[in-house]
């Protein structure tokens, strides 16, 4: 097992958050089986002020899963030097069956976490506390996703050996290679780059109409979803190309590097908030119902979609910047 | 706006409330920049060192052919070289000439070295300060050597290394080859090992496998081979001291726990007014957020800031003692100062995350204070 | 007008030490009037009006503040009806030590994230009314009994709450501070709000600003009249 100090904070805080998001769903349980606002009895108030905790909790829970997020993959860039084989944090994840999972589950509590905090601000909100059962269910799914990523994360440390050989970014993110990353890279770089504007522009326009008219959330949210998975597809196809100035480099993970100063992780961060906050805008609109949210979700809606439009211009705009100033071509070649 | 001057409204209530109870405050960010202290040292330190080792490795030859016999490291004859050049892809082949000198009264291991050009007599020597402070039977700047067929040799000093390169000269001796020989015992025609530079680094391993065919009683150390070992060593040492000090770690999170449950009369009632005055339970908890966010960021700035002034200004004496190897020698060196996000990263998620989650409960048990609490006072 | 139906509080409930500190209790309360709740110690005062205020839910029951029932209310909604619509005056004034006048009577006001210029004036304003401008930077520890009230009071009206709640207000007072206190209340509702005051000091309910009087005992009504 590699034992480094960031590798030791990843399993320990891990452990500690996994502790607190699995106490979280005790107390969501009893939540789920006694609660009744009308009631003025004790158990009631209680259970109100559990809620208090449990927020909380889940909003730690997000900074340290965004944190960890970010950490993990810095910390398979910086080992990736004991592996033989491995450039950057692509070959070390490679390293056995549980690094790229892991990562995967990480992005998705991440996501599902950033969810269930826009729910919750717009439970907050209603007098009722009117999405309080929903919010709890989905709680406990996040906790059971957020548990096995921890398992998932300590196999992948424990089953460490560096005297194994992996692949690197250019085997792995390669159109000649099987398998999903391999077909990210075989998609033709103007046909994704058409793709992926023509998305963003949608993703834009959808975006005011929704500001403008309060309609088409739902569809806002659809387009934001799509959005979200192809930015990755695109990322790989041709985005980070341009970063790195060759043709046959591919890799999402080389552009976190400090010599392409870690414009990744401003990338990534863009695209993670857009993709949480365009994906909640439609979410809320399922929520509609409560009279105590009638006037509560819409500007809820209009904040996320704000933010979300924002991000995904930020995005866009990181994207573009090399494609625009630097010497490098690769579309219209 | 509301958000931001309520926030501003809280952190200046939080600052004032540290303040009305320093004391009691100040032993939880002694201790905690303390723990910050040990870790960042750590961090740095062995981050420093591994650069300084990158760097130097960076000039070493990409190559280093041993002979050995019963799986111990022998004597390499210098023809051998003639066969690795034939080699194809192999740059040069330089026979390298270095051991160690026990020197029976500092008690002290030294590390001896002829390098590739020597511009001296052949009783004349280079060594670094460590060599200076500790060799013992100096005199003048003469030091006496016992060779290997025990003749007292007295060599003169002409040259010291600069302090710039104490980390890895201290303990090292430079001398002319035929003193090296009658010192160390190594006979005329062979070498302590051949060091190889290939022309086209991605070869190195095919080269290293047509060398042992070729030389099958050899071993080949590739610089990458190297760098691996190192990387792997230096993690793990500091992953290791790391998880020792968990027990004090945990230690800590005790105290930062009991110190959060265990609230004065004088808070408790704080609490109770502010609840009864109109603070609901999310401004308290947005409060204590404040306040463990200052506590952090204090501890964190003291801890950072010691531990770079104790890794890169005094050569991280703390760790002497448990850093001082077989060589018996502790280098007074100056590593390059180099932090990065990474490391504060690192020491964010061993340090202000797990104070923060242990906080939280407690944090959250004074906010939920019944606001009637202050009324039935009466 | 605030509004009780039916009001209960059980402390405790199903358990052995289950303690009911109010029983049944319908009342109509008007506002801009000065009602006086009496009744010895234990009989429920504190408890109806935290339960007035919105500080405590009742057991069961339902609760009015104009057309809007605020019985269920969860904490964060009433405690924003709390600061907006009422203002409290503790029996031991509560102010916080260390911290001084100023400081103390803007404090209500921070969770609403007003401008730092504005709640400074208002604060100013009430200061000047309570004739305490000369002592805004004191610490609270270091000023007298009447002086502490009337902090207290400014430190109630910071938020401009329309019902003013006082809980044994002349407790530590002598007659004369009381009778500074009585002019204070009769001044306030002039000015439009509504005072609420529990106490079993005579001096209080025999005043001439008192408009009403509510008997309480062993947690229910006894007597619900116009004073005299």
């Amino acid at each position: 097992m590699i034992f480094s100090p960031a590798v030791i904070a990843l399993i320990t805080g891990s452990l500690l958050v996994g502790g607190f998001a699995l106490y979280a769903s005790a107390v969501g349980l009893r939540i789920l089986h006694h609660w009744d606002i009308r009631s003025g009895s004790e158990l009631q108030l209680a259970l109100e002020r559990k809620t208090y905790l449990i927020s909380t909790i889940f909003g730690c829970l997000l900074i340290f899963e965004l944190f960890s997020l970010f950490l993990f993959v810095h910390t398979a860039d910086n080992i990736h030097e004991q592996f033989i084989g491995a450039m950057c944090a692509a070959g070390s994840l490679n390293v056995n069956g549980y690094g790229y999972p892991t990562l995967i589950l990480k992005t998705t509590v991440f996501i599902l976490c950033g969810i269930w905090l826009v729910l919750n601000h717009t439970d907050n909100q209603g007098e009722d506390y009117p999405l309080i059962l929903k919010k709890y269910r989905f709680l406990l799914t996040i906790t059971a996703l957020l548990v096995l990523e921890l398992y998932f994360q300590f196999r992948y440390f424990r089953e460490m050996q560096p005297n194994l050989i992996t692949s690197c970014c250019g085997t792995i993110f390669n159109e000649d290679t099987a398998g999903l990353a391999g077909d990210a890279v075989a998609v033709p770089p103007t046909a994704a780059a058409v793709i992926f504007f023509t998305t963003v522009a949608l993703a834009l326009r959808m975006g005011l109409y929704f500001l403008t008219t309060g309609r088409a959330g739902t569809w806002f949210a659809w387009i934001n979803g799509w959005l979200f998975l192809f930015s990755f597809i695109a990322v790989v196809s041709f985005i980070s190309v341009y970063f790195y100035e060759l043709p046959t480099h591919h890799c999402p993970f080389c552009i976190l590097q400090p010599e392409y100063h870690a414009i990744g992780y401003f990338l990534y961060l863009f695209l993670f908030v857009g993709g949480i906050t365009g994906v909640s805008v439609g979410i809320l609109d399922r929520m509609k119902g409560p009279r105590s949210l009638a006037a509560v979700i819409p500007g809820v809606q209009k904040r996320l979609c704000i933010v979300s439009l924002t991000a995904s211009v930020l995005f866009t705009i990181i994207a573009l910047y090399p494609m625009i100033f630097s010497d490098f071509v690769l579309i219209g070649y | 706006m509301r958000w931001l001057e309520r926030q501003r409204y809280l952190i200046d209530f939080t600052l004032s409330s540290l303040w009305r109870r320093k004391w009691k405050n100040l032993s939880l960010v002694l201790v905690y920049s303390l723990v910050i202290f040990f870790l960042s040292s750590v961090l740095f330190f062995t981050r420093a060192i591994r650069q300084e080792a990158g760097a130097i490795l960076a000039e070493a030859p990409e190559m280093i052919i041993q002979r050995t016999i019963a799986g111990r490291h022998s004597l390499i004859p210098e023809t051998y070289a003639d066969t690795i050049r034939e080699i194809r892809g192999v740059g040069s082949v330089k026979p390298r000439l270095w051991g160690y000198y026990f020197n029976m009264v500092s008690q002290a291991n030294y590390t001896i070295m002829v390098p590739e050009t020597f511009p001296h007599k052949e009783t004349e020597i280079v060594v670094g300060e460590g060599v200076l402070r500790t060799w013992g039977s100096v005199e003048g700047n003469r030091l006496y050597f016992s060779a290997y067929d025990r003749e007292a040799v007295l060599l003169t000093v002409v040259d010291s290394f600069d302090d710039q390169t104490a980390l890895v000269t201290s303990d090292m001796i430079l001398m002319a080859e035929p003193m090296f020989r009658k010192i160390c015992g190594v006979p005329e025609g062979f070498a302590t090992d051949l060091g190889v530079r290939v022309r086209n680094r991605r070869e190195s391993d095919t080269i290293a496998g047509k060398i042992i065919r070729a030389l099958p009683e050899t071993r080949v150390i590739t610089r990458a081979d190297i760098q691996r070992t190192y990387a792997a060593l230096f993690d793990w040492r500091s992953g290791y001291v790391i998880v020792l000090f968990s027990g004090a770690g945990l230690a800590f999170l005790i105290f930062a726990w009991d110190r959060a449950t265990g609230l004065s009369a004088g808070e408790k009632n704080e609490i109770g007014i502010l609840k009864g005055v109109g603070w609901e339970t999310g401004d308290i908890l947005a409060m204590k957020f404040w306040e463990g966010g200052v506590i952090s960021s204090i501890a964190f700035l003291l801890g950072v800031t010691g531990a770079y002034g104790h890794v890169f200004f005094s050569s991280g004496i703390l760790f002497e003692h448990a850093l001082k190897g077989w060589a018996g020698l502790y280098p007074h060196f100056r590593l390059i100062p180099s932090v990065n996000f990474y490391q504060l990263a690192t020491l964010f998620a061993l340090t202000v995350l797990p104070y923060t989650l242990i906080t939280l409960v407690p944090a959250w048990k004074t906010a939920i204070t019944d606001p009637d609490t202050v009324m039935r006072q009466g | 007008m605030i509004r009780l139906v039916n009001i209960a509080k059980i402390y405790n409930a199903g358990k052995p030490n289950a303690f009911t500190a109010l029983r049944g209790i319908d009342l109509t309360i008007p506002m801009q009037q000065i009602t006086a709740f009496r009744g010895p110690s234990g009989s429920g005062k504190t408890t109806l009006l935290a339960i007035i205020g919105c500080m405590a839910r009742p057991t069961s029951g339902r609760i009015w503040l104009g057309d809007r029932e605020t019985t269920s209310l969860p904490e964060r909604f009433a405690t924003a009806v709390r600061r907006e619509t009422f203002g409290f005056v503790f029996q031991n004034y509560n102010l916080i030590r260390g911290l001084s006048v100023m400081e103390n009577i803007m404090i209500p006001a921070y969770p609403a994230g007003m401008k730092y210029r504005t709640l400074k004036d208002r604060a100013g304003e009430l200061l000047m009314q309570m004739n305490m401008e000369d002592k805004a930077a004191n610490r609270v520890e270091h000023l007298s009994g009447g002086e502490q009230q009337r902090v207290a009071i400014a430190r109630a009206l910071i938020n401009d709450p329309e019902v003013i709640i006082a809980d044994e207000p002349t407790a530590h007072l002598d007659t004369d501070m009381a009778g500074a206190f009585l002019e204070i209340v009769s001044a306030l509702k002039a000015a439009g709000k509504t005072i609420l005051i529990a106490s079993h000091d005579p001096f209080v309910f025999g005043a001439s600003p008192v408009d009403r009087l509510v008997s309480l005992r062993d947690g229910r009504l006894t007597a619900e009249e116009a004073a005299a």
